[in-house]
């Protein structure tokens, strides 16, 4: 009896290769930092979304008597703010807004900054200079000034903070969006596809779209931590967010006349959003590594 | 070259008058009739009608733009509705302190980005490595609106070393390179430089990595080269890229310190944008954002032509 004649069902079943995502989800598992981050960022998110369950306290009840209690204080464990609304409570609600004001620009900037972009990309010509010289002008501004410029103009409001960081995303993500659809654009496969008769659509959904959104995926997931640092700060400002709502830009704001009596207090906001933001940068940077992204 | 430096100057005239239709739209998506971001909202009707035809806002909006451009070639961005002043005498007050603060950031951002990024770049995968990545990604993932309160508890408030607010004893009219103002300075520099200190990082310890990567480093290696002559022709190489990186870092940290400027009272551009921003202030706000657009422009211009200059590798026509 010898190995060649073994019944096959003895035999070792063939392990199915890994596909392109078995290999990123591999060295993902082996990226001890960015798993640590994306624990810190899921926590967070579980935080947010079951806030009213968690949080001790009614976010917006103020009370004269204990404002500016220090952390630490007998049933409000960071103690409060300038109006003696609980501090945690305040973190864990202000967390859906801050959080919804960095992703929320960034996901539509994705949609439309990544269809314009692989338009451009993959028409070319006049469609192509149209779109990326009316980029061109939006990138000639640095990101904060056109951010504050549009919501300066327009006026406070969640509605309009979203509305300038999206447009301030959009050139962003066009320019990586258009570059990698026109490296991809010119390789055989698609000359291969265009010869063989496929129309237009066919070989941007076939051909095209998946090659290129990886690295506009990962692209705009390092936009994320950017964004909410930009739209915290315009809540800092008075833009964004308004009073009495729960949110890390406009606390830091108003936590500053503490700044002297409660400091530890005054900079847990930032914390917050140091934290978060470092976070997602790490998470984006170990996605360029795992999904072997060069943009 | 010289056909390049024509072109691209060329090429920067079309974006300085797109920007500038950027900003002059700006009143229009104000909410309201854009008279009103103009004048007071108690001027007399005669004062507002004879605005509006000053302005030529009763006409159609090429010809605004027209006039509007008009107007800010002979450095007219109109007055300010709060202290009726012109913008241009608070603007041109404003830039030079902005200006300041951000030279004096993007230096030190600079010189230790370059000290971090280089370490990081030759020692590649040790644990200098990680600690200056680690700190290059800190410096531009913490917000430094809160960086510059941290600092305020740390200097200011528990150490009294440093002043927390302000320009120095004139108020930012005017500036001397002595310790009464530069003190004020070295708080607000400190933060704002932690953005090009952490992108200078990262750009240069990938330049140097790939530097080093390249067969001539061996070569050198091979001749029996010292450690610092190497070091030199790396210098060299990376020279024409990491000033490029500052030169734009320089650019956005002018229209970006407005949170840091309004954290420790500045008196420069964005302390102005947020006071104009507060007291809907549009010609001030729409002046400021123009000016510091044009300028970065105009920087971005200077930094391309720069570095075709500097780098005899890139060839340009």
């Amino acid at each position: 009896m010898t190995a060649d004649v073994l019944p096959a069902a003895l035999a070792p079943a063939p392990r199915a290769a890994p596909g392109y995502w078995g290999g990123v989800w591999r060295r993902l598992r082996r990226d001890k930092v960015t798993l640590v981050c994306a624990g810190i960022l899921l926590l967070m998110l579980a935080a947010i979304v079951f806030a009213p369950l968690i949080a001790p306290h009614s976010p917006y009840q103020a009370s004269m008597l204990r404002r500016l209690k220090p952390i630490g204080f007998p049933g409000y464990p960071l103690g409060t703010d300038e109006l003696g609304r609980d501090m945690l409570t305040r973190l864990i609600y202000g967390g859906r807004l801050s959080w919804y004001l960095g992703i929320t620009p960034v996901a539509i900037a994705f949609v439309v900054g990544g269809l314009l972009g692989v338009i451009a990309g993959f028409a070319g010509g006049w469609l192509n200079m149209l779109i990326m010289r009316v980029t061109d002008v939006f990138y000639a501004f640095p990101s904060v000034l056109l951010a504050v410029a549009i919501s300066g103009a327009l006026g406070a409001g969640i509605f309009n903070a979203i509305l300038s960081l999206t447009l301030v995303f959009i050139p962003q993500i066009i320019r990586v969006a258009e570059a990698v659809t026109t490296g991809v654009r010119t390789l055989d496969y698609v000359e291969a596809a265009r010869a063989s008769g496929a129309g237009a659509l066919t070989i941007v959904r076939v051909h095209v779209a998946p090659n290129v959104l990886g690295p506009i995926f990962v692209y705009a997931t390092s936009l994320i931590s950017v964004a909410m640092i930009l739209a915290s700060g315009l809540s800092f400002l008075g833009l964004g967010t308004k009073p009495p709502e729960p949110e890390w830009g406009l606390m830091l704001n108003t936590l500053r006349t503490a700044i002297y009596s409660q400091p530890m207090i005054a900079i847990l906001p930032g914390l917050c959003i140091f934290v978060t933001s470092i976070c997602f940068n790490m998470v984006s940077d170990g996605l360029r590594t795992a999904m072997d992204v060069r943009a | 070259m010289l056909l390049y430096l024509l072109r691209r100057t060329l090429y920067a005239v079309p974006i300085a008058l797109a920007v500038s239709l950027v900003c002059f739209s700006l009143v229009h998506i104000a909410p309201g009739d854009p008279i009103n971001a103009i004048v007071p909202a108690d001027a007399p009707q005669e004062v507002v009608d004879q605005i509006r035809r000053e302005y030529g806002l009763d006409k159609p909006l090429p010809v605004q733009f027209g006039l509007w451009l008009g107007h800010v070639v002979q450095g007219d961005l109109g007055r300010s509705l709060a202290t009726g002043r012109s913008v241009w005498s608070d603007l041109s007050v404003a830039v030079l302190n902005t200006l300041r603060l951000a030279v004096a950031a993007s230096l030190i951002g600079f010189a230790v980005g370059c000290v971090l990024g280089g370490l990081a770049g030759v020692f590649q995968g040790t644990w200098i490595d990680r600690v200056a990545t680690g700190l290059a990604v800190a410096g531009v993932s913490v917000p430094h609106y809160w960086l510059g309160m941290v600092m305020v508890v740390i200097f200011s408030v528990e150490l009294g070393a440093l002043p927390a607010m302000g320009a120095g004893p004139t108020g930012g009219g005017a500036w001397a390179w002595d310790w009464a103002h530069i003190r004020h300075l070295v708080l607000p520099a400190v933060t704002l430089c932690v953005i090009p200190m952490g992108i200078v990082t990262r750009t240069l310890r990938g330049i140097i990595a790939e530097i080093m990567g390249q067969d001539f480093v061996n070569t050198l290696r091979g001749k029996g080269l010292l450690g610092r002559t190497i070091f030199l022709h790396v210098v060299k190489n990376a020279a024409p890229n990491a000033l490029a990186v500052m030169g734009l870092q320089l650019g956005y940290l002018m229209g970006g310190s407005i949170l840091v400027e309004t954290v420790f009272s500045w008196p420069g551009t964005g302390f102005l944008l947020n006071s104009a921003i507060f007291q809907r202030d549009i010609p001030v706000l729409q002046g400021t954002i123009l000016v510091l657009a044009l300028f970065f422009v105009v920087l971005n211009l200077l930094v391309d032509l720069m570095q075709t200059a500097l780098d005899p590798r890139i060839k340009r026509a």
